[in-house]
């Protein structure tokens, strides 16, 4: 029975330490994506001005209160704007960005494999 | 015909690519907030100048009455400067000023008001500058000025006579 208490313990102990440390973790990932808006070209994550610290206790606090990431970003957005936010998200404004590299990769892969074909002729 | 449409394509994206970035290199990168947005006041729970007691926010703002929540702090120079005019705004009868202390030593605000005078109908103190967050502010001073649950003005550092001038007007 001692053991089994003893295991009950441990057990809870562990499990405790996951949950803090995922809350770490995560709050950590959002405050790196998101801008110092009064220290421009630092995360909040990188940040030690006076926003940015109670940016990351708010962060933590959205995230015990149960928001995931998306639902912070998209609060801190409606704040501040899409500016706070490192990671542009995929609209009409920014398509352009995100498909850009991926046509150049195609582009590129077309005219090496035309250059091949033309080769083996 | 074949050996013409690669370089037409690449062509033709060039051109877009090089427009793109020729509009973007026009776009400021210096981040401005907006002033003039309607947006509901947020919904918070803060604690009383002075005392431990929290109080909602929806028991401080009542709709059909202007406010202006200044967010001040004893050490923000800027505050000292526009204190007067909150000063004056305060013997305004139509617009109550609430005050959230930033960040802020009880003593050291004490003093502030105590030296300055208080020109706010009630305080609320914000340790943790989470309060602020809530409201979209990232500084002190700055200044929200509030009808019926709504921000309609947001005065982005101190409060100067023009927008002393501007508030009297909107109140009036």
């Amino acid at each position: 029975m001692r053991i089994l208490k003893f295991l009950a313990v441990l057990f809870f102990l562990f499990n405790f330490n996951f949950v803090y440390s995922q809350t770490e973790n995560e709050s950590e990932k959002i405050t790196k994506n998101l801008r110092c808006l009064i220290c421009q070209g630092q995360s909040v994550y990188d940040s030690d001005s006076e926003f940015a610290n109670s940016l990351k206790i708010l962060v933590k606090k959205k995230l015990d209160e149960g928001l995931n990431e998306k639902q912070i970003y998209e609060f801190l957005k409606g704040k501040y704007g899409e500016w706070i936010l490192y990671d542009p998200e995929f609209n009409k404004n920014t398509y352009f960005l995100w498909l850009l590299p991926i046509l150049i990769f195609l582009l590129g892969g077309a005219i090496i494999f035309k250059l091949s074909i033309f080769r083996k002729k | 015909m074949k050996s013409k449409i690669f370089p037409l394509i690449s062509f033709v994206i060039l051109i877009t690519v090089f427009f793109i970035f020729y509009k973007g290199l026009q776009n400021s990168n210096i981040y401005v907030p907006e002033n003039n947005i309607e947006k509901k006041i947020p919904i918070f729970e803060v604690k009383k100048f002075a005392s431990e007691n929290l109080i909602n926010s929806n028991q401080i703002f009542e709709s059909n009455k202007f406010y202006l929540l200044n967010i001040w702090a004893s050490w923000c120079v800027p505050c000292r400067e526009e204190h007067k005019y909150l000063m004056e705004l305060s013997k305004e009868k139509n617009i109550q000023l609430i005050g959230l202390n930033y960040k802020d030593k009880y003593e050291n605000a004490k003093n502030f008001l105590d030296e300055l005078n208080n020109p706010y109908n009630s305080i609320y103190s914000d340790q943790d500058g989470t309060i602020s967050i809530e409201w979209g502010a990232y500084g002190v001073p700055e200044s929200f000025l509030i009808y019926n649950n709504k921000i309609i003005k947001k005065i982005i550092g101190p409060v100067s006579k023009k927008t002393l001038f501007e508030i009297k007007d909107i109140i009036e």
